[in-house]
């Protein structure tokens, strides 16, 4: 429904554009037939010879970046640019050649043909600064690496990690110039010092793994925090299970 | 020990709290070496307890004064060695000097006391002296037990010092010949400025003050047995270290890096040696090392961390830590060569030894009871080594974890959240009057100096 009401209302538009075009014509028709003839022709001068005149400002641009095309004629009825077609005697229009391109412009009266042609340099853009590898390289790691999570006290990588881990590994093994570091972190409850143990435990098990799986083990470093630096600070299950994880950071 | 294990089971019940005490404490008191501490810890174990009547010094300068009197006072009273006498038993007239003792107001009812410890201070432009007496009331013919004059500048500060100084005396000639806690010092992890650095403070929490300035995270501060150095755990560029501060020079000072995560260092009683854990090897494990940080020697290798080793602080024969090697973590003691492992508590999350001075006691932080929806509480309890009886310390809620001895084996300073936040409590060793010394901030990981 909605579609074709668009369409119809496109239709009816259009339809007005064309009335208004062709009511507009007829009035430049009518205008033009009003005009008085020249009561008494004098003797007939000898024509004069057409001027042109044809620039491009500038003359040199990047590819898909415009320049303007100004010239001037005189003693010309019919005025035209190649490619770009009839025109008034003086103007300026703007044009974006895909490539280099010569403009002739050429001026035809009752006195002769006068050309003059600008030429308009298309160079191609310089390539694009190369992409910052270690940016590109980053967002790459943070949307593919996922954290490994863990259970309560432990230090081993548990069953439904696996598919995570082996994403990591497939992920690290493409870009083994990636350097990052798994840090180990520890959930709220028990011991600063045992837990800062067990969060180099969870590092390590992370790396092991990596390292196992191929990941260049000068690749990856180690670090814990035990339950010095949580990623939740609510006392409930949901946020100990956040802050008990191997978390990946992109180094260089 | 038949009878320590019946009452062990009889523990359980309400009621029988003291009586268990009593008998690990009497076990003690059986082995002749030990016997004079445990008799003098007298928290109302059958142990009759000095009765200390303390009036006020005669002061001429109020401030001083007041400062010097409260801290006496705390420090007997905190000593757990008396039976102070109340303020409201006192005469109308109290003695400035030996010639204003009224021996007959003080050793009968109501004060009925047996010791008067009395004097003055008298301030003469920037200089403070005391005089300070202890009395035996009852013993009119020859009552001096001690007579002390100090002398030191006139602050808040000098007043406060003169008074622990006093205090210690008093308690090492009542107390069984040890060395009074007065001028001992606590460390501890603070996050008040922003990072967690180690700071300091006199053992009532007074001059509480930052010694560290690392800009990471500092933890599990140590201070060597002669006071001068500190060994802590430190976030540094290169991941955990231990390292050494000297308290003499007032800074860091080298220390080696040994790799991997370096956790929780522990002094040996003779300050020869450093225990500690590192994840150097790949798993964390108990090290030691020389203070200088030479001869390394791995001591465990178990798979699952090791950590917080503490030596035994009579003999330096045997360290105690804490492993996970069979799941939740566990105290456990070795020799001090790493041989004959024995584990030591049976179930629940025990983590954080700390070795009694006279080396018989444990004590540690325990969740006795620990499962998926049942976390237990986490409280400090004290076990006796060679029984491996124990008897809970604290009961009143919140997390209590890091227990550290005081010099004389009295009393037990340890981090408890029961009041919100994590604070630095102390108590009696037998558990009774327990009091925060810090309420500024987060502070945990208290560790006692060892004079």
């Amino acid at each position: 429904m909605g579609r074709d009401t668009e369409e119809k209302v496109k239709q009816q538009k259009l339809k007005w554009m064309m009335l208004i075009f062709a009511l507009g014509a007829v009035m430049m028709l009518g205008a033009c037939k009003k005009k008085p003839p020249t009561p008494t022709p004098p003797p007939p001068p000898p024509p004069a010879a057409p001027t042109a005149s044809l620039t491009a400002n500038p003359n040199t641009v990047e590819k898909g970046q415009s320049t303007t095309l100004n010239w001037e004629t005189s003693n010309a009825t019919d005025v035209s640019i190649d490619g770009v077609g009839e025109v008034k005697a003086t103007g300026s229009q703007s044009v974006t050649p895909a490539d280099s391109t010569t403009y002739r412009l050429v001026a035809k009266g009752p006195g002769g043909t006068q050309e003059s042609t600008a030429r308009v340099t298309v160079t191609s853009p310089p390539p694009p600064p190369p992409p910052q590898p270690s940016a590109t390289e980053e967002e790459l790691f943070s949307q593919n690496v996922k954290d490994i999570y863990f259970d309560y006290d432990k230090g081993d990588i548990r069953e439904d990690q696996q598919s995570a881990l082996q994403g990591d590994v497939a992920f690290l093994k493409q870009h083994p110039n990636i350097h990052f570091t798994v840090e180990g972190h520890c959930d709220e409850r028990g011991s600063t010092e045992y837990n800062l143990a067990l969060g180099d435990s969870r590092a390590s098990a992370v790396r092991n793994a990596l390292v196992q799986g191929g990941i260049g083990a000068d690749q990856v470093k180690t670090i814990s925090y035990g339950k010095e630096k949580p990623f939740c600070s609510e006392s409930n299950e949901q946020c100990w299970q956040q802050n008990r994880r191997g978390h990946f950071v992109y180094t260089k | 020990m038949l009878k320590g294990n019946l009452i062990l089971h009889l523990y359980r019940k309400k009621g029988v709290r003291n009586a268990i005490l009593a008998a690990l404490l009497a076990a003690t008191a059986a082995m002749p070496s030990f016997a004079q501490d445990w008799i003098r810890t007298g928290t109302g174990l059958g142990v009759d307890k000095v009765r200390l009547a303390v009036p006020e010094f005669k002061s001429s300068n109020a401030d001083l004064g007041s400062t010097f009197n409260d801290t006496l006072w705390n420090d007997l009273d905190n000593a757990g060695i008396f039976d102070m006498v109340s303020k409201s038993f006192f005469p109308t007239s109290t003695p400035g000097t030996p010639a204003d003792v009224k021996f007959n107001d003080w050793s009968t009812p109501p004060p009925n006391a047996s010791m008067l410890a009395f004097g003055n201070l008298a301030v003469s432009g920037n200089s403070m002296t005391v005089q300070g007496w202890l009395y035996d009331v009852k013993n009119v013919n020859s009552p001096q037990v001690l007579g002390k004059q100090y002398q030191d500048t006139a602050t808040l500060d000098a007043a406060r010092k003169t008074a622990h100084k006093f205090a210690d005396e008093i308690i090492f000639r009542l107390g069984g010949g040890i060395p009074g806690i007065a001028e001992s010092q606590i460390f501890f992890v603070s996050s008040r400025s922003g990072h967690k650095e180690i700071w300091a403070m006199d053992y009532d929490g007074k001059n509480q003050h930052q010694v560290t300035h690392q800009g990471s995270i500092s933890l599990s501060p140590r201070i060597s047995p002669d006071g001068s150095r500190l060994a802590f755990s430190s976030l540094t560029r290169s991941g955990w270290d231990i390292v050494m501060f000297s308290t003499e020079l007032n800074r860091v000072v080298t220390f080696p890096r040994y790799g991997g995560t370096n956790l929780s260092p522990a002094w040996s009683a003779d300050g020869t040696k450093i225990a500690f854990s590192s994840s150097r090897s790949g798993d964390p494990e108990i090290y030691a090392v020389d203070a200088s940080g030479a001869n390394l020697k791995r001591l465990t290798s178990s798979k699952g961390p090791d950590v917080s080793p503490v030596w035994n602080r009579k003999s330096g024969a045997q360290i105690a830590f804490v492993s996970g090697r069979t799941g939740l973590p566990q105290i456990y003691i070795m020799e001090a060569d790493g041989t004959n492992v024995q584990r030591i508590t049976d179930e629940g999350y025990a983590v954080s030894p700390a070795w009694s001075p006279n080396g018989q006691f444990l004590v540690f932080s325990w969740i006795r009871h620990y499962g998926p929806g049942a976390p237990g509480a986490q409280d400090i309890y004290i076990m006796d080594v060679a029984s491996k009886q124990w008897v809970q310390l604290t009961h009143d809620g919140g997390r209590n974890d890091f227990p550290s001895w005081s010099p004389d084996g009295r009393h037990v300073v340890f981090q408890s959240s029961r009041a919100g936040g994590e604070q630095v409590w102390t108590m009696l060793a037998d558990g009774t009057n327990q009091k925060p010394l810090t309420n500024s901030g987060s502070n945990n990981q208290p560790n006692w100096s060892w004079k």
